[in-house]
């Protein structure tokens, strides 16, 4: 009898304890965003308030018609959405298309071919960047969405994960459409490209936030504000305003916004699609 | 050779090379060129216009006398030092906590997951924020006043601390899939034997979810080796902890772009991917000791 109820208090020390910690976790994870959105609309004197106050006056959008006005927003937004846009079809169409041909064709210089990708993927970005930023310079495309996307053209990491999502599913369902008739781009294109939905998803999402977040390519392509992304645009406010801390949060605010609307919206799939991956 | 395949391994064959052409072309144009052309470029001095000059092996003596190479390889493997061991760690433990039978796991997932669909240039500038020595709420909360981000020693600490912040989440979705992957029936077994918890953690625990373990430990050291977002945003040139917080990257970035001095920034690219090959080397040798891959 004692035993059974000394059995129980510790089972309940032990969820509190869980709940405690994953609570406290959830706290100092939220808690900078939730600074952020409250001092957007503090006036500057209110958010050098010592002690702070924790709630703001007023709600005000003055801060974000400042940042909209000293950072062309529109611009960015534009750059942003056309750069993830062009990577993601680019990664997903040529990707699928090697993918599919490693995993189910047989060609001479295969192996060869897949250590090229291999040879991509294990190394860092940065190793690529001054003669691609060069070839970029050369063709006089500086400047452009076209920049922007450039590096992203091809995916070595996308090869290399779709190349799974066709070895799993069996050779048996590419005969039965070959033997239908259906030649090798047909077999890809209607039967097999359908089937690998989920893995597409994923590779889209990772692709999509890897390319918003990325900082140092935007930064060297692209100089002329209007050009630039929400990452590279964002940075050039922090030498403006040094002190203004309520402009600063409301501009961090609009670079965050929408990709944080697509995640709360499709949070299953960006958890999976991201952590899924194996992350690069 | 040709005329001993059939016609449909030949079509086949032809299909194979016209899809992964795309690719490929792209791969050696956009990659596999420009990584010949920054090992050479290493050797070279950049004259401006894209010429380079053959300087043998100049830019590497001088970056090898250079105390500020020095300082933020140092500072690299510091932010290591400080972000990775103490990241797992703690990714470790939430994804335990989350394993543990608890309500709303998937809003806690949910939470702890959100920074890493942020833009790290959004991420910093908020920390900034936080971090300020005068007004920023942190040293509010500690009641001290600490220069965070401007005084040398602790600017790499701050960087540590988002970086961790921001990473945590996506290694503790990673080792939870670890963790669900241990079979019930082998702590049902053990607790039987009256084992303890910390006992049960050391015996089936951290060998069951150490190929896990191993694999987010490489990511984050390689993602770590490699920092260069948050330092950039945190280090503006008028920071005087600017070269006391620099990391590698951000040294290439400044040499390469700023100052303008390409051949001396490949060198240093040069140098950080081979400490980076180093590093996982060394992480692939260490992990017969503690990874186990067969129960």
């Amino acid at each position: 009898m004692k035993n059974t109820n000394s059995l129980k208090r510790s089972y309940m020390i032990n969820k509190a304890l869980t709940y405690f910690f994953l609570i406290l976790g959830a706290v100092i994870m939220i808690f900078p965003f939730l600074w952020m959105i409250l001092t957007s609309s503090k006036t500057v004197p209110e958010s050098m308030l010592i002690p702070p106050t924790f709630f703001p006056k007023q709600l005000m959008l003055d801060n974000f018609k400042e940042a909209i006005a000293s950072l062309p927003f529109a611009n960015l937004y534009w750059n942003t959405i056309l750069m993830v846009f062009f990577r993601v079809v680019c990664a997903v169409l040529f990707s699928s298309m090697a993918g599919y041909a490693f995993a189910k064709l047989k060609f001479r210089g295969k192996n060869i071919l897949f250590g090229i990708v291999l040879i991509q993927m294990s190394l860092p970005s940065q190793i690529f960047i001054i003669p691609q930023y060069q070839m970029v310079a050369k063709m006089g495309m500086a400047n452009t969405i076209f920049a922007l996307v450039f590096p992203g053209l091809v995916s070595a990491f996308g090869v290399f994960f779709l190349r799974q999502a066709y070895m799993s599913i069996p050779d048996e369902v590419g005969e039965a459409a070959y033997l239908d008739g259906c030649n090798q781009w047909q077999t890809f294109y209607k039967i097999m490209f359908p089937l690998t939905g989920t893995s597409v998803a994923a590779l889209t999402i990772f692709t999509a936030v890897f390319a918003y977040g990325d900082l140092m390519w935007p930064l060297v392509v692209n100089s002329d504000l209007k050009m630039m992304t929400l990452s590279s645009g964002l940075s050039t406010l922090r030498g403006q305003f040094t002190t203004n801390f309520p402009v600063l949060m409301a501009g961090s605010l609009l670079a965050m916004l929408p990709m944080v609307v697509l995640y709360l919206i499709f949070q299953r799939q960006f958890v999976e699609g991201i952590a899924g991956t194996g992350g690069k | 050779m040709n005329n001993k395949l059939s016609a449909a391994a030949r079509r086949e064959e032809n299909w194979g090379w016209f899809m992964v052409a795309p690719t490929i072309i792209g791969l050696v144009v956009l990659n596999l060129w420009p990584f010949v052309q920054t090992l050479y470029a290493s050797f070279c001095e950049h004259e401006g216009f894209g010429h380079y000059k053959f300087i043998g092996l100049q830019n590497y003596v001088d970056m090898f006398m250079n105390a500020e190479f020095w300082k933020a390889t140092w500072n690299t493997i510091y932010f290591c030092i400080l972000t990775v061991p103490v990241g797992i760690a703690l990714a470790l433990l939430i994804a335990m906590l989350l394993n543990a039978n608890v309500r709303f796991k998937g809003g806690f997932r949910t939470i702890f997951f959100l920074p890493l669909v942020c833009a790290p240039a959004a991420v910093a500038m908020v920390w900034r924020w936080i971090f300020n020595g005068e007004y920023g709420i942190l040293n509010q909360i500690l009641g001290v006043k600490i220069q965070w981000i401007t005084d040398p020693k602790t600017a790499v600490l701050a960087v540590a601390i988002v970086s961790v912040w921001s990473s945590i989440g996506y290694d503790a979705v990673l080792l939870l899939a670890g963790l669900q992957n241990i079979p019930k029936s082998l702590y049902e077994a053990n607790s039987i034997d009256g084992a303890g918890k910390v006992q049960q953690f050391f015996t089936i625990t951290l060998p069951m979810v150490s190929p896990t373990l191993f694999s987010v430990l490489i990511m984050r050291l390689m993602a770590s080796m490699k920092i260069y977002d948050l330092i950039y945003m945190m280090a503006d040139e008028t920071n005087p902890a600017l070269t006391d917080m620099q990391s590698l990257m951000y040294l290439f970035y400044r040499s390469s772009f700023v100052a303008g001095d390409r051949g001396y920034g490949s060198a240093i690219v040069i140098w950080t991917v081979g400490l980076i090959l180093l590093v996982t080397l060394v992480q692939f040798q260490g992990q017969k000791k503690w990874v186990t891959y067969d129960i």
